[in-house]
């Protein structure tokens, strides 16, 4: 087919001009890494915005006591090691020899500031450390920590839990965390002084925001980078631009719809892997009328059947060919299997409409009812094509779905708890912040309870077993190991049978990476450039 | 003209605070800003702390009276996002947005009065009705379509242009400048090219249809008659007279240009204000965007009162019928 051959051989002679023009265009001052990502660096204080792309940059400048390696397991970093001499006191012994980027020495009142200053009003990292943990300094490189009961996930969450400078703090007026409602700036939001690989020379809040090496650095880095500039970049089709035309290197997220192109553009190449959050749809099980229905004076979804039966409608492998193309993992339960080592002794079971149907006729809705389910479109990957996709696959089992997709402003603002946990029938994605069930089985799983406001504050269906909730306290301060993973393994069986949730799937993390550039994908969708390298 | 000017003032005023509310009560249908602050596992309990302390728990009409009041005084507060005070993130953010909207208008100025007078004067040439094809594209593709078209064939197909931001800039005093680095010249032309080129077509169809208008006058043709150059008559009288519409419009639509900016500085990462409220309004910022709006009619107004007050200073005729002029 002549057309066909000349086509090629156009497309073939504009690559070949594109990428030696990419390469004159950019006199690539080698070992300086560009990077945009679509969300934006919004402040320097380690304490005042709690968000993966946040805390992504702040690692860069700041260190926590210990820190999460290429597999997300606990390492240490400030704190060489630790101990747990009984079950609730543990000793961190601190790294000697750190400075922080000004030149002030890190010692054990650094750690008791920062312990301090994290749970302080205004931080949004309160529950990274415990409220019961006491801080105690033994000598300058010993700190203790007393609890009320064991912990065995204590520092679960001090990976992102910041070490700050005592005396810096102090000199700068900087002693309170940057609150989100700060009516004066605050130096710290503005300044960085930690001990990480990197220092920020220059930062503008939203626009570029400039990293240099820090020669000081007490470990050995394994990049071999001398500055990294951040642009915030929110306009998709820009950003792939920006990576095809070689002005970055490398980009997050790549839209789905572009991963072909990208790998075709022949100087770039699309990473991808399976993320922990994994994306879930909740049905409303607690009110005795649903608020968004057609079906008065009874709720269906108290009805465990119609449960089953949306279970089985739901085909999530074809959500994860036709809307995800490819990207994305089917999952049986409500957490990752990165996250739990008994994730393997589940399987899905297939979809199954005409169970679904015959379901739906034994309950008592032979032709179905109408339900509005409640989606966000600019939070997740693909989230509202995946509710759309659902709507498709309910119709078939009678089930009339009334899609209200909306921007996560308003969606969160309706369906969380301040909103009043207003829903019927939602999509929702999680990332347990501890990396452990425990959040997924407290947070999301867990009854609600008036005595106990914090349980289940994220159950926004109301699901509720007493006997998960008592594993759920069993499996807090359990610390053998094997026997707390079989407790786990209890609590998810318990939910499934309940068919409680809907598991969907764990999104695919897509970074966009130029051929010169070698770098580590860390599931928590982390953009760690210290591992990063660059070719000259 | 005394009392013209202040009637004129006056209603500008009433202009302003009729943004003021409308654009409170759009605020209230934006969504929640605290879910824009936290992560999605902050407790019930720290939420309600960060409303209470955003003042967000005070009723509607004592959140609308500390809401004007400040806005009467420019006092926009702190952005919920960055921590930082709004004015300082507008005046940081101006200089941007200002160097874009210039080269637009000045661009869309040079290249909308040489096409249109070609078309009114070569009515039928092949170029003429290819212009007015051009212009076609211009009035018809949306923005932010024009600048992806932009993008993908100068700065990834051909490599020759950025495809995003500002380039290298250089401070001078407040203000920060693209203009004196070749970085920051190269960064300007396609955003401007995207910005400036519906008024470009706006502008050749205005200057080719005033042009033949005025071509058909009386003075045209003694012009004629006496036997002056066709260069004279059509540079020396025609266009003179063409262009006071013109610049009235041009003046006018500078407004709408940096309003406008928005989608163009979200297609190419400009920095600039455009893209500030974007961004806020994707985050519930809601200080910013008040300021924003706040900012945007006071241009219009301004622009409009000027425009106002000028026409009188001109044209003496609209003084004599002030009494009764709208």
């Amino acid at each position: 087919m002549p057309v066909r051959q000349a086509l090629f051989a156009a497309a073939s002679v504009s690559i070949v001009a594109f990428a030696m023009t990419a390469f004159s265009m950019t006199p690539a001052s080698s070992q300086t890494l560009r990077y945009a990502n679509q969300g934006e660096l919004k402040s320097l204080d380690p304490y005042t915005v709690k968000e993966t792309t946040t805390i992504a940059h702040h690692a860069h400048v700041y260190e926590g006591l210990v820190t999460r390696d290429k597999d997300l397991k606990i390492a240490p970093a400030l704190a060489e090691s630790w101990e747990t001499p009984e079950p609730t006191r543990w000793r961190f012994h601190l790294r000697k020899n750190v400075k922080f980027h000004n030149g002030d020495p890190f010692t054990a009142d650094d750690v008791i500031f920062s312990a301090d200053r994290v749970r302080a009003k205004g931080s949004n990292f309160l529950t990274n450390v415990p409220a019961d943990a006491k801080f105690v300094k033994i000598d300058d490189y010993t700190v203790d920590v007393k609890l009320d009961s064991p912990n065995p996930i204590l520092i679960s969450q001090w990976d992102g839990w910041f070490i700050m400078d005592k005396k810096w703090c102090e000199d700068n007026n900087a002693v309170a965390p940057t609150p989100a409602s700060a009516t004066t700036p605050s130096y710290a939001s503005l300044h960085e002084n930690g001990t990480g690989p990197f220092t920020i020379e220059s930062h503008q809040p939203g626009v570029k925001t400039v990293f240099k090496v820090y020669p000081g650095w007490w470990n050995k880095p394994e990049h071999n980078l001398k500055e990294i500039v951040f642009t915030s970049i929110g306009s998709a089709a820009t950003r792939v631009a920006a990576l095809l035309s070689g002005e970055v290197d490398v980009i997050e997220p790549v839209p789905t719809q572009d991963i072909q192109r990208v790998n075709s553009g022949g100087n770039a190449t699309v990473m991808a892997g399976p993320e922990i959050r994994t994306i879930f749809l909740g049905m409303d099980q607690s009110r005795d009328e649903l608020l968004y229905s057609n079906i008065k004076g009874k709720n269906p979804f108290k009805d465990i059947r119609v449960r089953e039966a949306f279970y089985k409608a739901i085909d999530v492998d074809l959500i994860k060919n036709r809307v995800m193309r490819g990207l994305s993992t089917p999952s049986a339960l409500m957490i990752a299997p990165q996250l739990f080592a008994l994730s393997k002794d589940f399987t899905r079971p297939k979809a199954d409409p005409d169970a679904a149907k015959k379901l739906m006729a034994d309950a008592g809705y032979p032709d179905g009812f109408e339900v509005t389910m409640d989606c966000p479109n600019d939070r997740y990957v693909n989230d509202a094509d995946i509710c759309q996709a659902v709507v498709g696959m309910l119709a078939r089992i009678g089930v009339k779905v009334n899609l209200l997709a909306q921007p996560k402003a308003q969606y969160f603002g309706k369906v969380l708890k301040p909103g009043g946990y207003q829903t019927s029938f939602y999509l929702l994605g999680w990332t347990p912040a501890s990396m452990d069930s425990h959040n997924v089985l407290y947070d999301i799983l867990g009854c609600h309870d008036p005595k106990e406001p914090t349980r289940g504050e994220a159950n926004l269906g109301g699901y509720c077993n007493k006997d998960m909730d008592a594993l759920t306290d069993k499996v807090l301060v359990e610390l053998d190991n094997a026997k707390r993973d079989q407790m786990i393994k209890q609590a998810f069986e318990l939910v499934i049978k309940d068919y409680g949730y809907i598991p969907v799937h764990q999104q695919a993390l897509a970074w966009g990476v130029s051929k010169k550039v070698k770098l580590t994908q860390r599931a928590d969708n982390q953009v760690l450039l210290y591992w990063a390298t660059k070719q000259e | 003209m005394l009392a013209f000017t202040l009637r004129r003032a006056i209603q500008a005023i009433g202009v302003m605070i009729a943004v003021g509310i409308i654009s409170f009560s759009m605020f209230r249908f934006a969504g929640d800003p605290v879910n824009q602050i936290v992560s999605i596992d902050t407790s019930a309990a720290e939420r309600a702390n960060i409303r209470a302390s955003l003042g967000l728990d005070d009723p509607v009409l004592v959140q609308f009276t500390r809401y004007l009041v400040n806005a009467a005084q420019f006092k926009f507060g702190v952005s919920y996002q960055f921590r930082l005070p709004v004015a300082d993130l507008l005046k940081e953010r101006m200089p941007a947005t200002l160097e874009l909207a210039t080269c637009a208008t000045i661009l869309a100025m040079i290249f909308g009065i040489l096409m249109g007078v070609y078309c009114a004067l070569r009515r039928d040439t092949l170029l003429a009705k290819l212009f007015q094809a051009v212009s076609l594209i211009g009035i018809s593709l949306p923005t932010f379509l024009i600048g992806i078209l932009l993008i993908y064939l100068f700065a990834v197909t051909l490599g020759w242009l950025p495809s995003f931001g500002r380039g290298d800039v250089v401070p001078i005093g407040w203000w920060t400048t693209g203009l004196l680095t070749l970085s920051g010249l190269k960064a300007l032309i396609l955003p401007s090219i995207t910005l400036g080129l519906f008024q470009m077509t706006l502008i050749m169809r205005l200057v080719r249809a005033e042009m033949l208008e005025v071509l058909r006058t009386d003075y045209i043709r003694f012009a004629r008659a006496r036997g002056l150059t066709t260069r004279a008559i059509h540079f020396g009288h025609a266009l003179k007279n063409t262009l006071v519409p013109v610049i009235t419009v041009a003046g006018l639509q500078f407004g709408s240009v940096i309003a406008f900016a928005i989608i163009t500085e979200t297609v190419f990462q400009w920095p600039g204000m455009g893209l500030l409220f974007v961004q806020a309004v994707q985050n519930v910022d809601i200080p910013i965007m008040a300021a924003y709006l706040i900012m945007v009619s006071l241009i219009f107004v301004t622009i409009n009162l000027v425009v106002d007050i000028l026409y009188t200073v001109v044209d003496p005729r609209l003084r004599a019928t002030v009494g009764h002029t709208t």
